[in-house]
């Protein structure tokens, strides 16, 4: 293996990720890994939107919805177990399974309506969509309407493991994340994930070969839809709450904004996107209680000057170093 | 049903479809022209409200203030455009995207800290603060009143600006063309940046105009951008005939099935469910609406010509 600085860096950041509870267990400072479970799972939620808009092309403006799905799947039916005692409704397996099947269904619908247009019409209608559901679970008042649902559990794996200890939840949220690197690294280098990035840089030629453009992207926009589905699942696990936020379209913007800032269409960038992101929120917000003051212009300027993100200057750092160990040798 | 009641919320529709018309007037120009989707088109409807609260305050006069704002608006977007939107009209839309983004979380933020975290109530002003009967003994607010006026004025104005008009030759010259235009010696950057500040202008006049009857506000213009670009896509993007149609459609329907949906649920299913179940289908009506026009002209109703 060739050990460049930008393989060195992903490494360290992954065995990172995977020893923060140790750690925060270490220095006793168990809030870290509380802050670093909003890491990995917005980091699931990032990595499913990479898959289509990274490398796809498909700049959906609506991926939170999908949060909002799992979270609700789990806010509800915790709410029924506790309540009505309908045990069954409490279980982590039974919230996964439909959440699943949901956001499929969500996916489904709102990718053959919007999937049909291009360019700024996209854009639009994922937006106008997650929008619709946002306002659906605020006009909902049997599940907590506009102030949303506290949670009294987390969802219950049948005594397999207890997530409501915060050091196994945060693993649960540590392998559904490898889990979902390892499917979108299948993915994008099958036939399947071919066709999906050759018609992001040219439609018609794919479909002049003979692909089923429309029916391919869909089946994309479902399978990112579902596995942002169960990071919703974990979101409201790891909050106890659930209110309609998860789902306002500026989250949607977020998941954007760290899949950008990370690196745009490549296996990591998302998650280095999703650590940075949160990093930079816990950083700006303690400098300042305006935060987003700095954090707009910033956003603004990395969009005009960095366009490969962070990825992209490790890419660089590359460059620097393979030309340098070259030197060396000759 | 009631016919009065009927008869007011279609009235509030149309005072609200011109509002979204407004807005989506210069959201759809400055697509149509630029290719620029400005999210931030939003903020420039709250900033225009926020001017209007402090003209209106300076001046002691609600006409004066809306005056000043209306020009603040205008100044305010020209002055975006310049410093950090004209980069990006060559950018794909996902830069785009961002960075408006990026500009929202600004200008919300910079709004919190002049005028501070609590919304604004500015007082209607006293010449319209009444309601004028209508016919039949129906009274409405005048300030209502005056806004669908104000409305339709603009919207023939604007007809008058775009098709009868030097500059107006030019808007439409750009929207089918720009390196032709640009090309054939017009200074395609200065064009730019008066669509850029009519666009703003026209925004900025929707937030003032709504500052009297909506609670002024963080965020206000985010809801009413959601809504603006559902009738955007309805209407045909760069067709500011079809946003002028299609406004006052979503505003319509959006308004009347608020507050007749519960009935019209009531007459199926049981009165219990219709009042839980109605907040949250009337908020999907329109969303719908365009689900299925969408369906059936996935381009809008009025693409415009050439594009």
């Amino acid at each position: 293996m060739n050990w460049s600085p930008r393989t060195a860096f992903i490494t360290l950041l992954m065995i990172g990720l995977g020893a923060v509870p140790l750690i925060a267990d270490g220095i006793d400072e168990p809030f870290y890994t509380v802050m670093f479970s909003r890491m990995l799972i917005l980091s699931i939620g990032a990595v499913s939107l990479n898959l289509i808009l990274g490398y796809g092309g498909m700049v959906s403006f609506g991926h939170a919805v999908y949060l909002g799905i799992g979270s609700y799947m789990v806010g509800i039916g915790t709410i029924h177990a506790i309540e009505d005692g309908i045990e069954w409704m409490g279980n982590g397996f039974i919230h996964f399974a439909v959440s699943i099947v949901f956001s499929a269904l969500v996916g489904f619908v709102i990718g053959a309506i919007s999937l049909r247009t291009r360019g700024v019409y996209f854009i639009m209608i994922t937006l106008a969509f997650s929008q619709m559901f946002y306002f659906v679970a605020v006009g909902n008042e049997k599940y907590g309407g506009d102030d949303g649902l506290s949670l009294y559990m987390r969802s219950d794996f049948n005594g397999l493991f207890d997530i409501s200890n915060d050091n196994t939840l945060y693993y649960l949220n540590f392998v559904i994340l490898l889990a979902s690197l390892y499917v979108s690294h299948r993915i994008i280098n099958s036939r399947f994930g071919m066709m999906i990035r050759g018609a992001k840089s040219n439609e018609q030629r794919m479909a002049s070969i003979g692909f089923p453009v429309f029916r391919y992207r869909l089946t994309a926009f479902v399978i990112a839809g579902t596995i942002c589905g169960m990071a919703g699942v974990l979101s409201a696990n790891q909050t106890e709450f659930v209110n309609p936020s998860v789902m306002h379209w500026t989250r949607s913007g977020d998941l954007i904004i760290m899949i950008v800032l990370g690196g745009l269409g490549t296996l990591f960038g998302p998650v280095i996107g999703a650590v940075a992101f949160l990093f930079l929120e816990e950083f700006l917000s303690g400098i300042t209680e305006y935060w987003q003051l700095i954090f707009g212009p910033m956003l603004v300027l990395v969009v005009i000057f960095a366009r490969g993100g962070i990825d992209g200057m490790l890419v660089l750092l590359d460059g620097w170093w393979n030309r340098y160990s070259l030197k060396n040798k000759a | 049903m009631n016919w009065i009641l009927l008869l007011e919320q279609t009235l509030n529709g149309f005072q609200f479809g011109i509002l979204l018309f407004l807005l989506a007037a210069g959201l759809t120009l400055i697509f149509g022209i630029m290719d620029l989707i400005n999210l931030a088109h939003g903020s420039l409807y709250m900033m225009g409200a926020y001017f209007a609260a402090t003209f209106t305050q300076w001046t002691d006069s609600f006409l004066l203030g809306a005056m000043l704002a209306l020009l603040a608006s205008m100044l305010f977007g020209v002055i975006l455009e310049v410093i950090a939107l004209r980069t990006l009209y060559t950018r794909s839309h996902l830069d785009q995207v961002l960075a408006t983004f990026g500009l929202i979380l600004f200008l919300n933020e910079f709004v919190r800290l002049i005028w501070g975290p609590i919304g604004l109530d500015i007082p209607l002003p006293d010449v319209l603060n009444g309601s004028l009967e209508l016919f039949f003994g129906i009274r409405y607010p005048a300030f209502r009143l005056a806004i669908i006026a104000v409305g339709i004025a603009v919207a023939f104005l604007l007809y008058l600006l775009v098709s009868h008009t030097k500059i107006g030759m030019l808007i439409r010259a750009g929207a089918s063309n720009r390196q032709m235009v640009s090309a054939l010696g017009v200074n395609i950057n200065l064009l730019y940046t008066i669509v850029f500040g009519l666009g703003a202008a026209l925004a900025g006049l929707a937030g003032l105009m709504a500052a009297p009857i909506m609670t002024v506000e963080i965020g206000m213009g985010e809801g009413i951008l959601m809504i603006t670009f559902v009738v955007i896509v309805i209407g045909g993007v760069g067709s500011i005939r079809g946003a002028f149609v299609a406004a006052l459609l979503v505003g319509f329907i959006d308004t009347v099935g608020r507050s007749f949906l519960p009935d019209i649920l009531g007459l199926f299913v049981s009165n219990d469910f219709a009042d839980t179940a109605a907040p949250a289908i009337s908020s999907m009506l329109i969303y719908v609406l365009m689900a299925i026009i969408l369906a059936i002209r996935p381009q809008g109703l009025f693409p415009p010509k050439g594009a």
